[in-house]
């Protein structure tokens, strides 16, 4: 029993040389990925192989070669097993119009092995716990986006899986409730305990809210290493600034200023997650404490107003251009991993990986 | 128990907010399709869902089971020697509710989950392909027993209540329940398998009206010139290519019921077993070609 328990708690899912192929395209190809206890965010374009490999690892699809296991069960022997502490959320709409929320997760719930009983118990918790109060008896027809979204993240906790696997949760949703999504993914783990596997073409949304990246394109493994990774050594602030009379262009200004002070200054160009207005904010790497002061008193001498500053991490697409940039067609699927996942690329050096990282751009740019 | 999760259990129950991990029992597999079944079972009644969806299944019900209370009472008040009307000749005589409802009711139990995609969140689930299947076949055949069955259950209390002959009665109830049985296990087989092909419910409805009525009526035409000409043998084999006709001959063979066939001409036992081998061969090919549908449907 114990020994069970270590097994699970080192990795929710790992694959070894997994690949699915169909008569004419490979989707998955020799993916060898294990994927820690955690949020781990699952990137990928249209098309890289994020729902393939989602249908095997229900059990759903037998791969062409390779294996994969779920919680420390096999997929191709165990995907009943599998699927009664896995959780799934797809991506399209999957709700009939007619009944309400109570009445579907409900149901749901006992698709799932709940009796009845727990079953009613276990969906009011839940849509409370995705923040469906009093409309969860209304019709489903009438929701909005957002809270269709809720339903489905809940019909897919309700029966307290120990695995969720969330495909394209924040599609359809604007700023606010992908925020709101966001957060609520982030607490199905730290506050339910449960492991999230969540798949996004955007690379900046995961970069909040996983602890792990997978990156995936053409069915490969690109990538897969920590988020702290992709962001820790590079912590910068964001500055900016209101233009003054004697400063017309405030921004400039403080550029100039901060460049004589020996700072590393750039403009932050488009957020990662296509956030706007990024004109007017200045990118600062945080040298140490002094940074803080110096940021300061350079706002201060020009007599600017400080609109904001504050701590940001860099984004998981800005490392990601950078390394295209500084290392053409150089291994870069060596980053160290934290989790100690083989880099399953197809092979050293290629240049795969090259035109792979082309493609990471693309990505986030889709 | 170490004294935190004490704490940390009692903290959860003072704020409320706080998540509780499931620790009960979970049934698998065969209890998710038994739940699958009722659910489907209840929804062809329109239990479980809006008020408007349990206006056209319940009036069909009634419209089923009016003319039997009606023959019951008569022959009651006449002190009849025997019902008017047969066990087995009931389903026949009010064939076109049935059907009605059979094309109301299948779209709903399958077309549904395909229009609103909700088939994938089934097969993300401990069921498999089969389950799902065999749990929607299953729902669709009891709804149509149910619809075929009450009237005949009227019939039988009736007919006791008259002081009609019990042996006779319990037989004649019998062969009945036999008879729709068969006719719920294909109906229910045709029409999901039509249904399923669409997703959208309208499709489905007249897709399943047309495919009952006209080979009825074909059948019934090309029967009746069969029989004009003098050529009774054709008119038992044509009988084989159309649902209903296949269920009257199936029983004129071996449940001892009259045909409605021209002439009354119904299949002797020979024909009648080429009508029981097509019988179930139709049941057991919707099966297989549900499966097959499903088996793509997927994710």
């Amino acid at each position: 029993m114990s020994h069970t328990t270590t097994v699970e708690r080192v990795t929710v899912i790992a694959t070894e040389s997994l690949s699915k192929r169909f008569p004419r395209v490979t989707a998955l190809d020799r993916l060898s990925v294990d994927i820690a206890p955690g949020v781990t965010g699952l990137v990928g374009a249209n098309g890289a192989g994020k729902s393939t490999l989602i249908k095997i690892l229900l059990g759903l699809s037998p791969a062409s070669e390779g294996r994969a296991s779920v919680l420390g069960l096999d997929v191709a022997r165990d995907g009943s097993a599998i699927r009664e502490s896995v959780g799934y959320m797809p991506e399209h709409d999957c709700l009939p119009p007619d009944v309400s929320a109570t009445e579907f997760v409900v149901h749901m719930a006992r698709m799932s092995g709940l009796p009845p009983s727990a079953a009613r118990e276990r969906t009011a918790d839940t849509l409370r716990h995705v923040g469906l109060y009093e409309e969860r008896y209304r019709p489903m027809g009438g929701y909005s986006t957002g809270m269709k979204q809720r339903v489905k993240l809940a019909q897919a906790l309700v029966h307290d899986p120990r695995l969720v696997l969330l495909d394209e949760p924040t599609n359809g949703l604007d700023p606010v409730g992908r925020d709101e999504m966001l957060g609520l993914i982030r607490r199905v783990h730290t506050d339910f305990g449960i492991s999230v596997l969540v798949t996004s073409h955007l690379l900046g949304e995961l970069e909040r809210t996983c602890d792990h990246v997978v990156v995936i394109d053409g069915g490969k493994l690109l990538r897969s290493s920590s988020t702290s990774d992709f962001t820790q050594a590079t912590a910068s602030l964001a500055v900016e600034v209101t233009d003054t009379s004697d400063h017309p262009d405030g921004t400039r200004a403080l550029r100039t200023a901060l460049d004589r002070a020996g700072l590393t200054v750039q403009p932050a160009g488009r957020g990662a997650d296509g956030s706007p207005g990024s004109d007017h904010v200045l990118l600062v790497d945080v040298a140490g404490e002094k940074t803080y002061d110096t940021v300061r008193d350079a706002i201060a001498d020009l007599g600017l107003g400080l609109v904001r500053m504050e701590q940001r991490r860099h984004r998981i697409a800005e490392i990601f251009r950078s390394d295209d940039e500084d290392t053409e067609a150089a291994d870069v699927p060596d980053t160290p991993d934290a989790a100690g996942a083989p880099d399953g690329t197809s092979g050293p050096g290629s240049p795969a990986s090259a035109s792979a990282h082309g493609n990471g751009g693309a990505v986030d740019a889709a | 128990m170490p004294p935190e999760t004490v704490t940390k259990q009692r903290a959860d129950v003072i704020h409320n907010i706080g998540y509780r991990h499931y620790e009960g029992p979970r049934l698998g597999r065969a209890y998710a399709r038994r739940s699958l079944f009722s659910q489907s079972l209840r929804g062809a009644y329109g239990l479980g869902r809006s008020a408007k969806s349990k206006v056209a299944p319940m009036l069909l019900f009634a419209v089923m089971c009016l003319p039997a209370a009606i023959i019951v009472a008569v022959a009651i008040a006449t002190a009849a020697d025997e019902l008017p009307v047969k066990y087995t000749r009931y389903a026949i005589m009010l064939q076109a509710v049935i059907g009605l409802y059979t094309a109301s009711q299948a779209p709903q139990a399958v077309s549904r989950d395909l229009r609103f995609k909700t088939v994938p969140l089934y097969f993300s689930r401990p069921i498999e392909t089969m389950d799902y299947v065999v749990a929607k076949f299953a729902a669709m055949a009891s709804a149509l027993f149910i619809l075929t069955g009450a009237p005949l259950l009227i019939l039988y209390v009736g007919a006791l209540l008259a002081k009609l002959d019990f042996a006779d009665q319990t037989k004649g109830f019998g062969q009945g329940l036999v008879s729709v049985a068969l006719l719920s296990l294909l109906f229910a087989g045709i029409s999901l398998v039509v249904a399923a092909l669409t997703p959208r419910r309208g499709f489905g409805v007249a897709a399943v009206i047309a495919l009952l009525t006209i080979s009825y009526g074909a059948v019934s035409v090309v029967q009746a010139i069969a029989w004009d000409q003098g050529n009774t043998d054709s008119v038992s084999w044509i009988g084989l290519f159309s649902p209903i006709t296949i269920i009257d001959g199936v029983q004129t063979a071996f449940l001892g019921a009259t045909s409605s066939f021209p002439g009354g001409v119904g299949p002797g036992t020979g024909t009648g077993l080429l009508y029981v081998l097509v019988l179930l061969g139709l049941i057991a090919g919707s099966y297989g070609l549900l499966m097959r549908r499903y088996r793509k449907v997927g994710l």
